[in-house]
């Protein structure tokens, strides 16, 4: 435990020393969001009923930009392959990871999320729907991010590549996160769609940190 | 059973033992394939509501069934590669992604040749073609992980490990259609009911069935024997072998 507030500890250290490491993906999120209306048209209605897609596209494909970045500098550095020979303090060092980087990406997403509403005319049921998905979702992304990063982090092209392994195993979680705004956006109740999502990430973050310390571990050997 | 399963892990024992094997495969693997659709394609009764088109079931449905199972049996070969650290296991997995990616391709591009004419679209965003369409990619992710490093040993296990993982798709798939009341139909045949479907038909359904899981495993037999040889070619038993040839 103690050694987990240490690593996060540093981790945020890290990350206020770099403000581009998540300010960046926050930008990031923000002008794609602003290339859909002017994509498919500034219609307001048809702009409604596409944003919660919109918003949960933009969220992944920040979250996708950040993750690149994530286990390059320590593996490069040597910090990880220590952390291997330590054979201890693997995990808190992956879980204080994972959380760094949803304090830095996921969490922004979710504070913006009114403001989007607002760009794109979202009822208020709506976006407590919305709000509600990002705070229960974005954790998985940024589990299965972090994952990305570590299977990825002794390749040579890892870029392109994470993008590749790591969508598709978003999709499960797009299709909850549409179907509950959807549901409110009509007046539906969207529990059930919560209650998966919420199952969806009680079930990562209990089986993703074990995957991310064993891709770890194949990586420095 | 364990003790008739170990020596297999060692190379030079998998490669004769599947060397044995492939020519009994291929003979029946081809034998039901032709029996099974020529009897599928040829002779059972048209369909009194869909026609003829309904006949590409008898590929449909086997190479969709097998694009599963083809992943099931990797991912297996793949835990067994990570837990007890074998590396004949990591062989399999990469020799097996190609075809379940193959048989999954297939199964796509069928079922759109059928829904052209029967749903009217080409593809419909429905949860079994999306879920379908996920396992496609992550054969494509294992294939591509495998050639994004230099080094070869870690290229198979961080591939395995991604294998294990994407398995969290079989029951999405497998369970779409009960989960999302959507346009694919259901299961037609399963264990414990009665069938759907009427015996004429079925029985050609489930030769095609054998034939596409014969031919997998024969096509895995032949890619295991070449990734063996390829991966210990520096072995003596391998260059006493290609010096004998």
């Amino acid at each position: 435990m103690v050694s987990f507030v240490v690593f996060l500890q540093r981790e945020l250290t890290l990350l206020a020393r770099q403000k581009s490491d998540w300010l960046n993906p926050v930008l990031f999120f923000i002008i794609v969001l602003t290339l859909f209306p002017l994509g498919v048209g500034p219609e307001p209605n048809m702009l409604r009923i596409m944003a919660p897609g919109i918003v949960w596209i933009a969220a992944l494909l920040s979250v996708l930009l950040a993750a690149e970045r994530l286990f390059k500098d320590d593996y490069r550095n040597g910090v990880i392959e220590q952390l291997v020979a330590s054979q201890q303090a693997l995990m808190p060092f992956v879980l204080a990871k994972i959380s760094g980087n949803w304090l830095s990406t996921g969490l922004p997403l979710v504070l913006l999320s009114p403001l989007v509403a607002l760009l794109f005319n979202m009822e208020s049921a709506s976006l407590t729907a919305m709000a509600l998905t990002l705070l229960l979702g974005t954790p998985v992304l940024s589990l299965l991010s972090v994952l990305g990063a570590a299977i990825t982090v002794s390749a040579d092209k890892g870029g392109i590549l994470l993008a590749l392994l790591i969508l598709p195993l978003y999709i499960p979680l797009l299709i909850f996160a549409s179907a509950a705004i959807e549901a409110a956006s009509i007046g539906l109740g969207y529990q059930g769609q919560l209650a998966i999502l919420l199952a969806i990430m009680l079930f990562a973050l209990a089986l993703v940190p074990m995957a991310v310390c064993s891709a770890l571990k194949i990586n420095v050997s | 059973m364990f003790k008739w399963l170990h020596p297999l892990a060692k190379p030079e024992t998998l490669y004769h033992f599947c060397g044995k094997l492939s020519p009994w495969l291929m003979a029946s693997a081809l034998f039901t394939l032709l029996l099974g659709n020529i009897w599928g394609l040829g002779f059972t009764p048209t369909d009194y509501q869909q026609g003829d088109s309904y006949r590409i079931i008898h590929i449909h449905v086997p190479s969709a069934i097998m694009s599963m199972g083809a992943y099931l049996a990797m991912a297996i070969a793949a835990f067994t590669a990570l837990v007890w650290q074998i590396k004949t296991a990591q062989w399999a997995v990469l020799a097996i992604a190609p075809i379940g990616a193959v048989y999954t391709a297939i199964a796509l591009l069928t079922g759109m040749a059928w829904g052209k004419p029967m749903w009217g679209a080409w593809w419909v965003w429905d949860a079994r073609l999306t879920s379908e369409l996920i396992l496609l990619f992550l054969y494509f992710g294992v294939m591509a992980l495998h050639g994004a490093f230099s080094d070869r040993q870690t290229g198979a296990k961080v591939a395995s490990l991604l294998a294990v993982i994407g398995s969290i798709n079989l029951p999405i798939i497998h369970f779409s259609v009960e989960w999302w009341n959507t346009l694919h139909q259901g299961a037609t045949i399963t264990k414990f009911a009665k069938p759907s479907i009427d015996p004429s038909m079925l029985w050609p359904l489930l030769i095609s069935l054998l034939a596409f899981k014969l031919l997998m495993l024969w096509l895995t037999c032949v890619r295991l024997r070449t990734a063996i040889l390829e991966n210990e070619q520096h072995r003596p038993w391998v260059k006493q072998l290609v010096g004998k040839v």
